[in-house]
C-alpha cells in the first residue's frame, strides 16, 4: 500500500517503484520456497532409492529410478492399491453426495423459510459448530458396534446424509440469505411451492457454494484418518490414509522408505489435481464464509 | 406476513379476553410452512438427535461410569475424574496439549498475518502466491504429509543436516523427546493457508483514506499498522484465534502418524485426543474416555467463554466506530 502512494509523489518514484516490487517479489518467493519445499521433496524423493531419501540434501535424485511405483503394484499386506483408492473414492464421493443433498435441504429451510423454532434450531446447529467431535465418538462407536455396522461404511457416511456438518449448513445457509427475497416472492405468486423454488431458484444461485462444499468435502473426506481407524479394521476396507499406515512397521522403522513416499504422493495427487483445478473456488469459499462468523 | 401477524395481534382490545383469531389464510399459511420448515429440516433433525444430542446425554452418563464395551456399565461416579486427575500419563496429555495450543498456534497466526499483509499489496501474480501460500493447508491433514514430516524430521534427514550446517545440531526430531512435539508445532504452523486467506479477506475491508489521512498526519507503517489495519481486521482476527485455538485443541491425526502411532518416544507427542483414543479404543475403557472427553468439552467452552469476554476489550465491530 505504501509503495503505492508514494508513486502517486511523480517523477523519481518509478524506479523506487520498481526497486520495491522486485523485493516483494523476492520476499515472497522466498517464503513460498520455504512453504512448498516439503512438497517439492516428496515428489524429488519419490524417485529416489530407499538409501538415497533420508540423508540426501538433493531435492532431486541423481539417478531417477521408478521402482518405488512399481513395487506399488505388488500392493500392501497383500491388499492391491486399487483396492484402497476404490475404498476412499466410495467414501469421498459418497460424503459429496450426502453433503450436498442434507445440507443444502436444511440451508434452505434456515434461509427460505420461517417456521415456528427456527432461531432456537439455528442456534443448536451453530453449537455443533464448537463442539468437540471427541465426546461424540465413544457413544456413536458404542452404538455402530451395538448395530453391527463396524467394518461398514455406514458410521462414516450417515452423518453425513444427515446434515451433522455443521459449517457447511452454515455456509450454504449465509449464501441463500444474500438471495434477493423477490425471487421467491414471484415464483409463490407463479404457484410455486418451497420444493420447486428450492430446486429451480435457489439451487442453481448457489453453485459456488455448492461446489465449494462439494471439493472441500471430498479432500476431508479423503484425508480423513480418525474415521477410518476407528471403524474400519480390515485392510480389505482401508482407505488410501489407512492403508499407507500398513507401511510403518511394529518396530516404528520403515525400511521400505521408497515404497511409502511413492505412495504417499500417489495418495496426495487426488487432493492436488482438485485443489489445481478448484484453487480460486476454495479460495474464495473459504473466504467469503469465514468472515461472517 | 410478519407485519400482518403482528397487527393482529396488536389490534384494539374490544374483545379483552381471548385474542383475536388470525386470519384463516394467514394461520394456514402459518402452519402449511412450519410443516415445510420441518420437512426440509428433517435430515438435519434426525442427525441431531441420533448423533449428537443422544450421544452426548450417553457419553455423560457414561463419564460416570466403567464401561468395557462387553459388559453393562456399571455406575461409579466421580471415580473416573479422580482417577483421571491421579493419571501423570493423564497430566502428561494435557501438558504435551497445552504446549502445542500455546506455541503453535499465536505462531501460526502470526505467520498467516506477515503473509497476508505481504499478499495485501496489489502486485502481479497474487492470485498465484495466494493459491501456492493455500495449498499446505489442504493437503497438511493428510497421512502422506505426515510420513514426509516423519522423513524430514528423522535422524540424519534434511532438517537435522540443515542445523548442523547452521551449528546447532539437536539430532532428528522425531526420535527425541525434546524436540518432537516442536515437530508437530512446525507441521501446524506450516499450514497457516487458511487464516491467511481470512486475513486477506479483513485487509481488504479497510478503507484506503484511512491510510492516506494517517500517511498526511505523519504516521509510519508500524503506527498505521497498528492504529488503522489492526483495530480494522480485529474480528478478523478474533476469528481465526477462536477458530484455531479450538481446532489445535483436537489435533489427533499428525500426532498420530508423525509418532508413528505411539504418540511417544516417551509420551513426548501424548496429546490428549491420542490419549483418549488409547483409553477408549486399545484399552476399552469407554468410560474413562467419555470422562475424558468431556474435560475437553469443558476446556474448550471455558477456552471460547474466555475470548468472548475478551472480546470486549479488542474486538471493534463497525457499529461501535460509527
Amino acid at each position: 500500500m505504501s509503495a503505492t502512494a508514494t508513486t502517486a509523489r511523480k517523477p523519481r518514484a518509478l524506479g523506487r517503484r520498481r526497486k520495491g516490487s522486485l523485493a516483494w517479489h523476492l520476499g515472497a518467493l522466498l517464503v513460498l520456497a520455504v512453504v512448498l519445499y516439503p512438497v517439492v521433496w516428496v515428489i524429488g524423493a519419490s524417485f529416489k532409492p530407499s538409501k538415497e531419501i533420508i540423508g540426501s540434501l538433493e531435492l532431486f535424485p541423481t539417478e531417477p529410478i521408478i521402482s518405488n511405483f512399481k513395487g506399488l503394484a505388488d500392493g500392501i499386506a497383500d491388499v492391491s492399491i486399487a483396492t484402497f483408492f476404490q475404498n476412499s473414492l466410495v467414501y469421498a464421493l459418497g460424503s459429496v453426495v450426502g453433503i450436498l443433498v442434507s445440507c443444502s435441504l436444511t440451508a434452505y429451510a434456515f434461509a427460505r423459510i420461517r417456521f415456528a423454532g427456527r432461531n432456537l434450531m439455528f442456534s443448536l446447529m451453530i453449537g455443533t459448530l464448537l463442539l468437540p467431535y471427541h465426546v461424540l465418538l465413544i457413544p456413536q462407536y458404542v452404538m455402530f458396534q451395538k448395530l453391527e455396522l463396524i467394518n461398514t461404511y455406514v458410521p462414516l457416511l450417515i452423518g453425513k446424509y444427515l446434515a451433522t456438518e455443521a459449517f457447511f449448513v452454515f455456509l450454504m445457509v449465509q449464501f441463500m440469505r444474500n438471495l434477493p427475497r423477490e425471487l421467491d416472492e414471484a415464483a409463490r405468486l407463479d404457484g410455486c411451492g418451497h420444493l420447486r423454488i428450492y430446486w429451480s431458484i435457489v439451487l442453481p444461485l448457489c453453485r459456488s457454494a455448492l461446489i465449494t462444499s462439494a471439493i472441500f468435502t471430498f479432500i476431508n473426506a479423503w484425508n480423513d484418518f480418525m474415521g477410518p481407524l476407528i471403524y474400519l479394521n480390515e485392510p480389505g476396507n482401508y482407505t488410501v490414509s489407512l492403508g499407507l499406515m500398513l507401511f510403518r512397521d511394529s518396530d516404528g522403522v520403515t525400511s521400505n522408505y521408497g515404497g511409502m513416499i511413492a505412495m504417499s504422493l500417489v495418495a496426495l495427487l487426488p487432493v492436488l489435481l482438485f485443489f489445481l483445478a478448484f484453487q480460486r473456488h476454495l479460495i474464495d469459499g473459504m473466504a467469503t464464509s469465514g468472515l461472517k462468523g | 406476513m410478519g407485519t400482518a401477524v403482528t397487527l393482529v395481534k396488536d389490534s384494539p382490545p374490544q374483545v379483552p379476553a381471548e385474542r383475536p383469531a388470525r386470519p384463516a389464510v394467514v394461520k394456514r399459511r402459518g402452519r402449511r410452512e412450519n410443516l415445510a420448515g420441518y420437512l426440509f429440516m428433517s435430515p438435519w433433525i434426525a442427525g441431531f438427535l441420533l448423533l449428537t444430542a443422544g450421544p452426548m446425554v450417553a457419553s455423560l452418563y457414561f463419564a460416570f461410569t466403567d464401561y468395557n464395551l462387553f459388559n453393562s456399565p456399571k455406575w461409579i461416579g466421580l471415580d473416573n475424574f479422580t482417577k483421571m486427575f491421579d493419571d501423570p500419563r493423564w497430566q502428561k496429555s494435557v501438558e504435551v496439549t497445552a504446549k502445542y495450543v500455546i506455541i503453535g498456534t499465536p505462531l501460526k497466526l502470526l505467520l498467516a498475518l506477515g503473509v497476508a499483509l505481504l499478499l495485501a499489496q496489489s502486485r502481479r501474480g497474487q492470485a498465484f502466491y495466494r493459491a501456492a501460500f493455500y495449498a499446505p493447508s489442504l493437503i497438511g491433514a493428510s497421512v502422506s504429509v505426515g510420513f514426509v514430516w516423519r522423513a524430514l524430521f528423522s535422524d540424519d534427514a534434511v532438517v537435522d543436516k540443515a542445523q548442523t550446517f547452521l551449528g546447532f545440531h539437536t539430532g532428528g526430531w522425531v526420535g527425541d523427546a525434546d524436540w518432537v512435539l516442536y515437530s508437530l508445532v512446525a507441521l501446524t504452523v506450516w499450514q497457516f493457508g487458511a487464516p491467511m486467506v481470512i486475513f486477506l479477506a479483513g485487509l481488504k475491508q479497510v478503507p484506503r483514506e484511512l491510510y492516506e489521512a494517517a500517511e498526511v498526519d505523519g504516521a509510519g507503517p508500524f503506527r498505521r499498522f497498528w492504529n488503522i489495519t489492526l483495530p480494522v481486521i480485529s474480528p478478523v482476527l478474533f476469528f481465526n484465534v477462536l477458530l484455531e485455538t479450538i481446532h489445535s485443541f483436537q489435533i489427533f491425526g499428525s500426532a498420530y502418524v508423525v509418532s508413528n502411532g505411539y504418540c511417544g518416544p516417551a509420551d513426548a507427542t501424548l496429546v490428549y485426543t491420542c490419549y483418549l483414543y488409547q483409553k477408549g479404543f486399545k484399552e476399552a475403557q469407554m468410560g474413562f474416555a467419555s470422562a475424558m472427553a468431556w474435560m475437553l468439552l469443558l476446556a474448550v467452552a471455558l477456552v471460547t467463554a474466555v475470548l468472548f469476554w475478551s472480546q470486549k476489550r479488542w474486538v471493534h465491530y463497525e457499529e461501535d466506530a460509527r
